[in-house]
């Protein structure tokens, strides 16, 4: 990583740290969710396992997509604000200037997902995985969030005004629900159902299950390997094509 | 063109089918205050995004410190220094921080980092407010950190872009003070005004701007040589006082057959409205009101360009 960037990480870590509605909305929110859902609501779902141990990896994903709106806002309001031709003017790459926010995404994802499973352990979450497919889920946190972050670096950049920018992200925070992250799909009504089967984070969410209880699903993993790609290439396509438009 | 910091010639920008710039031939010398002189909507920020490399003309050639902007943005950057028509700070730090972000993007070793921060926030009289968010800085405060974090690493040739809009009189003159001592030490100034007043007491040469044409350039002198004057207006009671009044002073004209006004030529200057207040006085020739007129940017453009300094379309000259 170019020195630039890494000075664009610190100024993002600031930020994040000045910014506490962010903060709760990237770690509070979901475990507010997740106690709704498994302390809550979570009996009355009969999913063959202990729901804790179901809903938890559709939790961490969520999370991860929870926190992607105050990334849209701070690449937003840095464009509508100058401080980016400044940037520009002081031969300030734009990969610097984007990767940052990127890295700074991935990292606060991180200490959220790293809330939630903390949560969910309280609350009986047992997982059955071995040091190795602990890994490959890490692996895959990881994959999602930096895909998502391009994509929402993109949606960010895209938007007129920072209210909007943070409209643009409700899709990724709604899509998860339309997944299997709560229920298994093949419990919904139809129509549904076969929108959930079908968008990426169901198998995406299956394949971190399957990692996390100890069964990984081969299949689902490619087909969640290869969404995540493409979320991703198509967002730092689109990105630093509407940077070079914008700035 | 000889010691040019900057030379255009032939600029052209359209934004669509709207025409922001139409061909602008700019010379400024090294060391000196260039003012570009316009409206709203005039193409003022354009002919600075283009100076700036921020964004490609359609045509034409500028040289900023002797590099072309369209070929050689590398060079360009490293020689100017731009502060824009919005404060360019980052809210989220504090306004030492500001100035340590661009020290670090600049390389500047931690020591010499340290030492023009600390000179830079005492000269622009922030140190009380250093450790202060840029979010809770006024308008003033926030352009004198913007000025200061263009000024880290000593450009050579500084754009100043509308710097003084929507600042209240005294921050204005601070700013002014400011320019003023950048010029001493030999920087360069581009500076874009819609104040004919703020142009005239900065610039050696000034360029009036109106709808992507250049109308005027010169010296402040030259300028108001072609503008109408500063005037008194006086008003009478009645129209014996009036008619002695215009008998009584050269260059004096009713203003208008409704009112009872005369305008006479001034250069407003105590003394010699104190002489001409005792002429009237020494012929018992009462005046009810009067008042200073100085000429603004609307009395320039209407002399120049025969309409009023009005945004045409009302249109934002920088679209993003």
């Amino acid at each position: 990583m170019s020195t630039d960037a890494i000075i664009m990480l610190r100024r993002n870590f600031k930020h994040t740290i000045r910014n506490p509605v962010a903060v709760f909305n990237a770690i509070l929110l979901p475990i507010v969710i997740m106690l709704m859902f498994v302390g809550e609501i979570g009996g009355a779902f009969n999913v063959g396992v202990r729901y804790v141990d179901y809903a938890t990896p559709g939790m961490i994903v969520l999370t991860i997509c929870y926190g992607l709106s105050a990334t849209a806002l701070a690449v937003n309001s840095d464009m509508a604000k100058g401080i980016i031709n400044r940037f520009k003017v002081m031969d300030i790459s734009r990969g610097a200037v984007l990767s940052a926010q990127v890295i700074a995404t991935v990292l606060r994802t991180l200490v959220a997902v790293a809330a939630i499973i903390g949560v969910a352990f309280a609350l009986g979450f047992r997982p059955d995985a071995s040091l190795l497919e602990w890994l490959g889920a890490i692996g895959l946190i990881l994959l999602i969030s930096f895909a998502t972050s391009w994509f929402t670096i993109a949606l960010g950049l895209a938007a007129k005004t920072p209210e909007s920018a943070g409209m643009t992200v409700v899709p990724l925070i709604l899509l998860p629900f339309l997944s299997s992250a709560i229920v298994p799909a093949d419990k919904m009504g139809p129509g549904i159902r076969q929108f959930a089967e079908y968008q990426p984070f169901t198998p995406i969410i299956e394949t971190l299950r399957g990692l996390l209880t100890g069964h990984p699903s081969g299949s689902n993993a490619i087909t969640a390997i290869a969404w995540c790609a493409g979320i991703g290439l198509v967002g730092y396509v689109w990105s630093l094509a509407t940077f070079r438009k914008r700035a | 063109m000889r010691n040019s910091a900057i030379a255009a010639a032939g600029l052209r920008k359209a934004y669509q089918d709207k025409v922001v710039l139409d061909g602008i031939d700019l010379d400024v010398e090294t060391g000196t205050v260039f003012s570009l002189l316009g409206p709203n909507g005039a193409g003022k920020t354009t002919t600075v995004n283009v100076l700036t490399t921020l964004v490609k003309a359609d045509g034409g050639t500028a040289r900023v410190a002797g590099h072309d902007v369209a070929t050689q943005t590398k060079a360009v950057r490293a020689a100017i220094g731009v502060t824009g028509q919005f404060a360019a700070v980052d809210e989220l730090l504090t306004g030492r921080e500001n100035l340590q972000l661009m020290a670090d993007l600049k390389r500047l070793s931690s020591a010499e980092a340290n030492r023009v921060i600390t000179d830079l926030l005492a000269r622009f009289d922030l140190t009380e407010s250093a450790r202060k968010l840029a979010s809770t800085y006024s308008g003033g405060m926030r352009r004198k950190l913007d000025l200061a974090m263009t000024l880290v690493d000593r450009p050579e040739i500084i754009f100043l872009d509308e710097p003084t809009t929507g600042l209240d009189p005294r921050s204005r003159r601070t700013m002014w003070d400011i320019i003023r001592q950048l010029v001493a030490d030999g920087v360069t100034i581009f500076l874009t005004t819609q104040y004919l007043e703020e142009a005239d007491r900065l610039a050696d040469r000034i360029a009036v701007l109106d709808q992507g044409h250049l109308v005027a350039q010169g010296t402040p002198a030259e300028l108001k040589r072609q503008i109408p004057g500063s005037h008194l207006r006086l008003r009478f009671a009645g129209e014996a006082e009036l008619g002695a009044a215009l008998r009584l002073l050269t260059g004096a004209a009713r203003e208008d057959e409704d009112d009872l006004v005369v305008r006479v030529p001034s250069d407003g200057g105590a003394a010699s409205v104190r002489a001409l207040l005792n002429e009237l006085d020494a012929h018992s020739i009462d005046v009810e009101d009067f008042s200073v007129h100085t000429p603004d940017l609307d009395d320039v453009f209407l002399a120049l360009t025969g309409h009023p300094s009005t945004d045409p379309a009302d249109t934002k000259e920088n679209p993003r």
